[in-house]
């Protein structure tokens, strides 16, 4: 059983509210939260030690520009854990980078939410976020999707969140302008929460709640990966996927899981220089510069499809428009499923590249 | 010249040989006098889990007809282990060429021990057959890539 906190103000000024009393009370170093920057609805993640600078915080808007789960990763090991709010996806995201060194879960007290999916960033960029925020904490309230939310988010059925030390419960909850439910899971952030004036009680997250909703997710995933509609023919199919790819790398640096510091398709290996390019020309008669994006793609298919936790950033700042994320996931799902690997879900499973079973696959390499 | 057709094809195949296993048999299977198809290009790897799958992708983009991977039997391997790395990541990787629909038939893993001179000479004979049949990798010659 779960200790629930209950607080009779808005869901976001509670979250707010807690952020100040782990901060004001040193039960945490710092607090990591999105923050408004500007006047024109522009916002961006601080770290925050003033508890003044949590004025501006707005922990559950719901837009996403970055994955914090790889801002964590290059935070510092501070002296007391920071108290981070974020998403369902990102916080998966940050326990895969866990798995591959790239951060401590004890460094932070780890905070998220029932994720009723983001906006489009180009919704911010054209200043459009306070027509939108009405009506999408209206369908979070109703328990349903929002319409303008971004296609990624309206086919990812992960949007409870999985290790979270503490979960608020928006998706459903019909007084969210009234109350807030905060749920705390493990003894770390009971024990860090304690002092805080609220109405205590034992429960757990009504899950069966959200079967429809899940449902309808995962029926639009299914639509999503059918509408990709890869080619019978192999190539003609990479072309017509891939080939409007530009080389601009950004889906890459936007991953969360690619963190290496200088990745394979950046190093020169990957440099054609003249030979290189007059060998293809004999070979070819003619060869497509830029060179490589559709090894490119396929060698990070190879690389991490099995981690991709459908954050949607990639396709979000594809300038192509390739539907990145969802062949990702569709990969990563298969991939995944041959090993039983959730990405995110449990921080003492390996990574399924990086073990083996020796009783297994014992079909493979007899031919 | 003529263009390449499924009767006068030449297939190019690469074969990643494990240098312990695999190369040592190759060289058995010569030093025997087997018959082996002449279209395989051998290119000796310290082990079997030394090969990225990108280095697969490259060398179908650069033109192979087929791909034939080499290493010691599970169990055997000179690393200790690095066979079965090699065996999860074919398995994965498979995956991902069914899914963008890559023809996986043009890629093989197999198991050949240096001791296995006759069964390297099979497998390189049966692989190169089963190439010819599938004629001329759609890959090769496009540029597209």
């Amino acid at each position: 059983m779960d200790k629930v906190l209950k607080i009779d103000i808005s869901a976001e000024k509670g979250v707010v509210e807690l952020l100040k009393y782990l901060l004001q009370n040193d039960r945490v170093s710092g607090v990591f939260t999105l923050r408004k920057t500007g006047s024109d609805g522009s916002f961006d993640y601080a770290l925050i030690t003033e508890p003044g600078l949590l004025e501006d915080a707005i922990p559950l808007h719901p837009f996403m520009h970055v994955n914090a789960g790889k801002i964590l990763s290059a935070l510092p090991s501070m002296r007391k854990p920071v108290a981070a709010v974020i998403k369902p996806c990102e916080l998966r995201s940050f326990v895969e980078l866990v798995k591959r060194s790239q951060g401590a879960l004890d460094d932070f007290l780890l905070i998220s939410y029932t994720c009723g999916g983001s906006f489009p960033y180009k919704t911010t960029v054209k200043g459009q976020t306070d027509k939108l925020l009405p009506e999408f904490w209206k369908a979070v309230k109703s328990g349903l999707d929002s319409d303008s939310i971004r296609p990624t988010c309206r086919a990812c059925e992960y949007f409870v969140p999985m290790n979270a030390d503490i979960t608020i419960s928006l998706i459903g909850e019909k007084d969210l302008d009234s109350k807030c439910s905060i749920f705390l899971h493990s003894g770390k952030s009971e024990s860090m929460v304690e002092g805080f004036k609220a109405e205590i009680s034992k429960g757990e997250l009504d899950l069966s709640r959200f079967d429809s909703l899940v449902k309808k997710r995962k029926e639009q995933k299914e639509k999503d990966f059918k509408e990709l509609n890869i080619q019978d023919s192999g190539l003609d199919g990479m072309i017509d996927i891939f080939g409007k790819c530009i080389g601009c790398h950004g889906c890459s640096r936007i991953c969360p899981i690619c963190h290496c510091i200088l990745c394979d398709f950046e190093s020169c290996a990957y440099d054609y220089d003249t030979s290189m390019i007059e060998n293809e020309l004999l070979g070819r008669g003619g060869v497509r510069v830029p060179t490589d994006t559709i090894l490119y793609q396929i060698g990070r298919l190879s690389h991490m499809s099995f981690s991709c936790t459908g954050c949607g950033l990639c396709t979000e700042v594809c300038p192509a428009d390739i539907p990145v994320s969802t062949i990702f996931r569709k990969t990563g799902e298969k991939v995944a499923g041959l090993f039983d690997y959730v990405p995110g879900k449990d921080v003492d499973e390996e990574i399924p590249v990086t073990i083996f079973k020796e009783e297994e696959l014992s079909e493979l390499g007899n031919d | 010249m003529k263009p390449e057709g499924k009767d006068n094809f030449t297939p190019k195949i690469v074969g990643y040989l494990c240098n312990w296993c695999t190369y040592a048999a190759a060289d058995m299977a010569g030093s025997s006098k087997l018959e082996i198809a002449p279209e395989l290009t051998v290119i000796k790897v310290m082990c079997s889990s030394r090969i990225d799958f990108n280095m697969v992708l490259t060398t179908f983009f650069n033109g192979a007809d087929g791909i034939l991977i080499g290493g010691c039997h599970p169990g055997d391997c000179h690393y200790d282990k690095g066979n079965y790395y090699t065996r999860r990541r074919f398995a994965l990787f498979k995956d991902i060429m069914k899914i963008l629909k890559l023809d996986p038939e043009r890629l093989q893993l197999s198991w050949i021990s240096a001791s296995e001179g006759n069964r390297y000479a099979e497998v390189v004979n049966s692989f190169t057959e089963k190439i010819k049949k599938l004629g001329p990798n759609p890959l090769n010659g496009n540029p597209y890539f």
